[in-house]
């Protein structure tokens, strides 16, 4: 093991001069009081150029730190820091009951926050033993696609912005405002969605958002290849993307990437396909897959990934059943409130759930599910209890994000804003 | 005539006659006396430099709102009717800001270089001619600020001083991203100025004289350059958005990459300048590509405004046809920035230095050589000598589309650097303490490093806890 990984490794935060907080790896011997002494701006011995591309600057996609060593205007290291966003979600979700973790699981990935509620809930599911109803699983496989389209449309606008495409940006955007729309017409809120619960969905469907989301699926393959028209042929993104980032295979592999970035790579690994949830099995759709592996190869995907997610979404549609929406189980879903007054099990089923909340057996259950940004799992520890004793989070853009300095050392300073738009990094997801 | 033998009012009378500085053209003409010329000139002054900075001002609304037209939006539309009042409320904010100066700024240059970005944009603007002369008791008057015998020169002159104020203010704020945002447009706007002087020197050739009256002139009576030029004014065109700092060459302040490049560390009313200047540098860009190629203030399809007297009408109507050719480019200009992607740092120089400059050197060849054996055919200079010259630009048009190798110019991954290349550049530096705060011995760890690189080239950069696992 190289000096420096230990020195990766065994980093914590230190306060430098000014009293700011570094989050640079110390080395065990000198960690505290040389940190103190550290001087505020580093003199290097050559030319070269120190610079912090982050938290706090417009390229950065939340507060992802990386300190470049440049030459010239050529990169030739690249330290990531990531936990300015640390929120302690996992920790915090081992004191929560099962539903009440849902609304954390929103703000992880808060541009996937209903993708993560079914996620939540497919893991809890499988712990609790429950089999959901048929309307729920079409319901929840609307909620993915809509879940990833609306996460593809902010990459898709970020990274044109990053480029230097500012238009496609809003028209994209435009695209999100009526999917967020569709969603606070059916939970009631747009981003903090805490759409789905143990068992079953929080609200049914009102009348008439099968209409709006028949309107969405028709005219948002428009719009999305108008703004594909603006960049995928055009020579200055071709030559801004093409062959930047290049991971191969089995360099992307090694790397433990998944998702878009993976398939980019030509590897066709997707969740959906390869341990099936909530019946993907059953629908006709096709993955995306890259050969080259680079900025380009991973727009192209994700971009094709959109259509097939509204291929998905027609045979969704096509397919939802009548029927009851929640489970008729009385250990995670409350009764109806007429029977909690007339029968005496209904309403200690009511306490029950209330007071104590639904009690899986114990066991413990990892579910993965596709993500927007790759595979995601939650992964889950009963005692028995109505608390899980452990609740941890495999978020894909952090892994993803892992590469970061492999693939930006030797470029170029504005390559380093492509490839950091094209890993779709969400700091909620990779701080937690 | 010897000086000696002039007495003082002699000389006096001598200066006063303007005639005998400007030879009496068509259009150029000096007004009768040197009361009048002064008198005039003040007036024009004036009235441009109004005119001119509410343009600029209008401009920002109107880039607003092209850019609402082409996302889709709204645009401005709360302060006064239509939003026109918006640039007054913009420029309101700004004087009222705090203008913030970094403590480690360099005083004077920091406080000079937002005026040296926005006076030579302005300058440029005295030289054009802006409509046919006007008619006055006095005399005719020149409807350009100064009609200058050299103006296409001056225009050069001071075009090139507009790179000092950027460099200045990116050199001055002590600023990382402002240093590379400086370096960045010296590098590129000296690099597009050559293309940019270079794609005019066949209009020179064609109206053999340096004065922009002069040059507007000979496109009335040839038809205009943009036709028998083609070329050369596509090389214009491009160079004109570089060096104008416009997407898709906005290198300098790419917001995405630089924060906001030169001017990161200024606010208030001297970012307002910066911002004033780019926006003045547009018009000039666009008034000069008007002036050019596109006949100045020539009405096109009519020789009305060429021939007989100059009237007060012929000058408002000329007027107006220059205004509506400069509107067109600066609606250009907006419409590609808010259509394309912007452009690397070593693209932006391959194409300026590599596709651009010979372009344009290897054009000055053919115009030359074209017209010399047109003259020689005997072509009289006019509509079929513009005509003959359009042919040939098309064939050389042709032949640039179907060899142009977007592959070649384009080349993304080619700026990456090998393992060996980055190894050997790494151990140059000694590690950087706040990427491995404390280190004892960094320059030993860079070294161990590099010497790491080499060997495992797949350990390279991955500080992983994963590493840390497999190894």
């Amino acid at each position: 093991m190289s000096k420096r990984t230990i020195e990766m490794a065994v980093g914590t935060a230190g306060i430098d001069a000014y009293g700011q907080p570094i989050r640079a790896p110390l080395s065990v011997r000198s960690q505290g009081a040389l940190a103190l002494e550290a001087p505020y701006e580093p003199e290097l011995e050559s030319d070269h150029m120190l610079i912090n591309i982050g938290p706090q600057h417009p390229a950065t996609h939340g507060v992802l730190r990386l300190v470049l060593e440049l030459d010239g205007e050529t990169v030739v290291r690249c330290v990531p820091h990531i936990g300015y966003l640390h929120c302690g979600f996992e920790k915090i979700g081992e004191y929560r009951q099962y539903n009440q973790i849902i609304p954390w699981t929103d703000r992880e990935d808060y541009l996937n926050s209903i993708g993560n509620n079914v996620a939540f809930v497919l893991g809890a599911e499988r712990l609790f033993g429950i089999e959901i109803t048929p309307r729920c699983t079409v319901l929840r496989v609307i909620a993915m696609e809509l879940s990833r389209i609306m996460s593809h449309l902010v990459w898709m606008g970020t990274t044109c912005i990053d480029i230097g495409a500012f238009t496609p940006f809003l028209w994209l955007y435009q695209e999100r405002e009526n999917l967020y729309n569709l969603l606070e017409g059916w939970v009631g809120a747009r981003l903090t969605t805490t759409a789905t619960r143990v068992g079953g969905m929080a609200a049914e469907i009102p009348d008439g958002w099968m209409d709006g989301l028949n309107a969405f699926i028709r005219n948002f393959p428009k719009t999305l290849n108008e703004s594909d028209k603006m960049l995928s042929k055009n020579g200055i993104w071709m030559g801004r993307t093409v062959g930047i980032g290049a991971l191969t295979a089995e360099e992307a592999i090694n790397c433990g990437m998944s998702g878009a970035m993976l398939r980019a790579s030509g590897v066709a690994y997707d969740v959906r396909k390869d341990f099936p949830y909530l019946d993907y099995e059953t629908y006709d759709f096709d993955v995306a897959v890259g050969t080259s592996g680079d900025v380009y190869d991973r727009y192209l995907v994700r971009v094709e990934e959109m259509r097939q997610s509204i291929r998905i979404l027609e045979q969704a549609v096509q397919r939802l059943p009548d029927g009851p929406l929640n489970v008729d189980d009385p250990r995670v879903i409350l009764p109806p409130k007429t029977k909690a007054t007339s029968q005496m099990e209904s309403m200690i089923h009511h306490f029950k759930l209330v007071m104590e909340g639904p009690r899986p057996p114990i066991g413990e259950v990892y579910v993965p599910v596709e993500s927007p940004k790759g595979e995601k799992g939650y992964y889950l520890v009963s005692d028995g209890t109505s608390k899980p004793v452990r609740w941890r989070i495999r978020p894909p853009a952090f892994v993803n994000l892992s590469a970061i300095p492999r693939m930006v050392e030797g470029h170029l300073l504005s390559d380093v804003i492509a490839i950091n738009a094209s890993i779709d990094i969400v700091m909620g997801e990779i701080d937690r | 005539m010897s000086l000696t033998a002039i007495s003082p009012t002699m000389a006096l009378d001598v200066l006063a006659d303007l005639s005998t500085w400007f030879p009496r053209q068509d259009s150029q003409v000096a007004p009768e006396s040197v009361y009048t010329f002064a008198l005039a000139s003040s007036i024009k002054l004036l009235v441009v430099f109004t005119l001119y900075m509410l343009g600029v001002a209008m401009l920002t609304l109107a880039e607003r709102k092209v850019s609402a037209w082409i996302q889709d939006r709204r645009g401005p539309n709360r302060t006064g009717p239509f939003g026109l009042l918006q640039p007054v409320a913009d420029g309101l904010k700004n004087l009222m800001k705090e203008e913030v100066r970094p403590a480690d700024a360099d005083k004077w240059l920091f406080i000079i270089a937002p005026m040296l970005a926005f006076i030579p944009a302005m300058l440029t603007w005295a030289v054009l001619p802006l409509a046919s002369p006007l008619p006055t008791p006095w005399g005719l008057i020149s409807m350009s600020v100064a009609s200058l015998p050299v103006g296409y020169l001056f225009m050069l002159a001071i075009s090139s001083l507009g790179v000092y104020g950027m460099v200045l203010a990116g050199w001055s704020s002590n600023n990382k991203y402002a240093l590379l945002g400086s370096l960045r447009s010296s590098a590129q706007m000296i690099s597009y100025e050559i293309a940019l002087g270079m794609s005019t020197i066949p209009v020179l050739l064609l109206a053999g004289n340096v004065s922009l009256n002069a040059i507007v002139e000979q496109q009335a009576h040839m038809g205009w350059n943009v036709l028998s030029l083609t070329i050369a004014w596509f090389i214009f065109l491009v160079a004109a958005f570089a060096e104008t700092n416009r997407l898709p060459f906005d290198l300098p302040e790419a917001e995405a990459e630089l924060v906001a490049g030169y001017h990161t560390e200024y606010s208030g009313m001297k970012f307002s300048l910066f911002f004033i200047a780019e926006y003045a540098n547009m018009a000039t860009m666009s008034g000069l590509m008007s002036a050019l190629f596109f006949g100045g203030w020539d009405i096109p399809f009519t020789r009305w405004d060429n021939e007989g007297e100059f009237t007060v009408v012929k000058t408002l109507a000329t007027l107006a046809t220059f205004a509506a050719k400069t509107g067109v480019f600066l609606f250009l200009f907006m419409w590609v920035r808010w259509t394309l992607p912007r452009f690397r740092y070593d693209q932006l120089m391959t194409l300026g230095w590599g596709i651009m400059l010979p372009l344009a050197l290897g054009y000055i060849l053919v115009i030359a050589a074209a017209s010399l054996a047109l003259d020689a055919l005997g072509v009289p200079r006019g509509v079929p000598f513009s005509l003959s010259l359009l042919v040939l630009n098309i064939a050389i048009g042709a032949v640039l589309l179907w060899w142009g190798d977007r592959g070649k110019l384009l080349s993304p991954a080619s700026a990456r650097l090998g393992q060996v290349e980055l190894a050997r550049r790494r151990a140059r530096s000694a590690a950087p303490s706040s990427m491995a705060m404390g280190a004892p011995t960094a320059r030993t760890i860079a070294v161990a490093e590099a010497t790491q690189d080499q060997s495992e080239p797949a350990l390279v950069g991955a500080g992983t806890v994963s590493d840390e696992v497999t190894n």
